[in-house]
């Protein structure tokens, strides 16, 4: 019988060294499984597999020494437990997020929500080469945002709110920019040095700086052969609307200008990073 | 700006010997052990903790009162205990 490696890969079952057996990668979005998710995986992996599971890098889980025969009986088998096999190859990847404003007291924005309507939109979308996305949910930035194609990032528009304050001196030391200053009677904001991170209104026992959540993009970051942080262009963006339409074209200049098996990061530094910035700004501003 | 007021300390607590995440902790412990209304004063060191225990004990429910500079790199934090919901 001849194996189509192909469609296999596509539909999210890795060849492994050993000969016949294959590793079955379930969809996750943002590093989140139910409780009822994870005992069908564990039954399919002592079922089919060797009776482990290995966590990816990027937030999913693989069922390793599935069987060449028994990959449609896996197939149905996840599908009756609310799981989907995941993509491989060249589109667009798993989104993973942190837990996120939900749950994170650093949080400046509830990711979970933000990375399933980036996976909705997106995901598995084909492209010239692999594509991926990462929310994290503030400067801490435990997901790693810049290691992503595109990272989102979240973080506060700030606004200090002088009624409320009692000039205890708090923001000013948790500011790691310098832009905060304080004298007899307020608090002052030095608006360039800001960087949007949102430790003042964190760190503020007196509720006396106003957020306005927001998304810190990066793009064009690389980190397996090679080895590139994601830029940021823009300044921060305080709707999702305004997101969507960046990312959407974004996705539209990696179709557009990469060669055969490039990277976008690559794409981007052969066409010219004035020429993207010029697309992603066009974007922001509704262009 | 919030009026600058005098407070009655109930009870005091030094939190400048323990490190994070011992100090919201050692805190909130201290907090804990007063009634409902009363203040605890908190000794607390220049740095991570008094960028990050004000806060912590605010969204504990608690009410912040005041935070003083004792200007010798520790910090006095006035706190009421307030009733658990
Ligand atoms: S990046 Fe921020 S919000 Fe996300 S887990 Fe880390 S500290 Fe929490
Ligand atoms: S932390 Fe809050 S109350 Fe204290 S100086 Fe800053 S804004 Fe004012
Ligand atoms: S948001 Fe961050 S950088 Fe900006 S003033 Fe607040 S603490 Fe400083």
């Amino acid at each position: 019988m001849e194996t189509d490696y192909k469609s296999l890969k596509e539909g999210g079952f890795m060849r492994q060294v050993q000969k016949n057996n294959f590793s079955a990668r379930i969809k996750v979005v943002g590093g989140r499984l139910t409780a009822e998710q994870l005992v069908a995986i564990s039954a399919i992996a002592r079922k089919y597999g060797a009776g482990h599971v290995h966590l990816t890098s990027r937030q999913s889980v693989e069922i390793p020494f599935v069987k060449l025969k028994d990959v449609p009986a896996v197939r149905a088998d996840l599908e009756a437990g609310g799981l989907k096999s995941s993509v491989c190859g060249p589109r667009v990847r798993t989104v993973t997020a942190c837990q996120g404003s939900e749950i994170c007291p650093s949080g400046c924005i509830d990711t979970y929500p933000l990375a399933l309507a980036i996976s909705e939109r997106y995901f598995g979308r084909q492209l010239v080469h692999k594509f991926k996305f990462g929310v994290t949910g503030c400067m801490n930035n435990c997901l790693k945002a810049e290691e992503n194609d595109m990272g989102i990032k979240g973080g506060y528009i700030v606004e200090w709110l002088p009624e409320q304050c009692n000039l205890c001196g708090v923001c000013i030391k948790a500011c790691r920019e310098g832009a905060l200053a304080q004298t007899d009677s307020e608090v002052l904001i030095d608006q360039e040095k800001c960087n949007n991170c949102g430790r003042c209104v964190k760190a503020c026992p007196f509720d006396a700086w106003h957020g306005e959540a927001g998304y810190i993009l990066s793009f064009g970051g690389i980190f397996g052969n090679r080895i590139a942080v994601g830029q940021q262009l823009l300044p921060i963006i305080s709707d999702e609307q305004t997101l969507f339409r960046v990312a959407d074209a974004v996705l539209a200049f990696f179709d557009e200008h990469a060669e055969a098996c490039e990277r976008f990061r690559s794409a981007i530094d052969r066409v010219g990073w004035d020429v993207f910035q010029a697309a992603v700004e066009g974007a922001y501003h509704g262009r | 700006m919030a009026d600058r007021v005098e407070f009655a300390i109930d009870e005091t607590v030094d939190i400048t010997d323990v490190v994070c995440p011992v100090t919201f902790v050692k805190a909130k412990v201290a907090l804990e052990e007063l009634d409902a209304g009363q203040i605890l004063a908190i000794r607390l060191s220049d740095g991570e903790p008094v960028v990050n225990v004000p806060r912590s004990l605010k969204d504990e429910g608690h009410q912040v009162l005041k935070l003083a500079d004792n200007c010798d790199g520790t910090y006095t934090l006035l706190v009421r205990r307030m009733e658990e919901d």
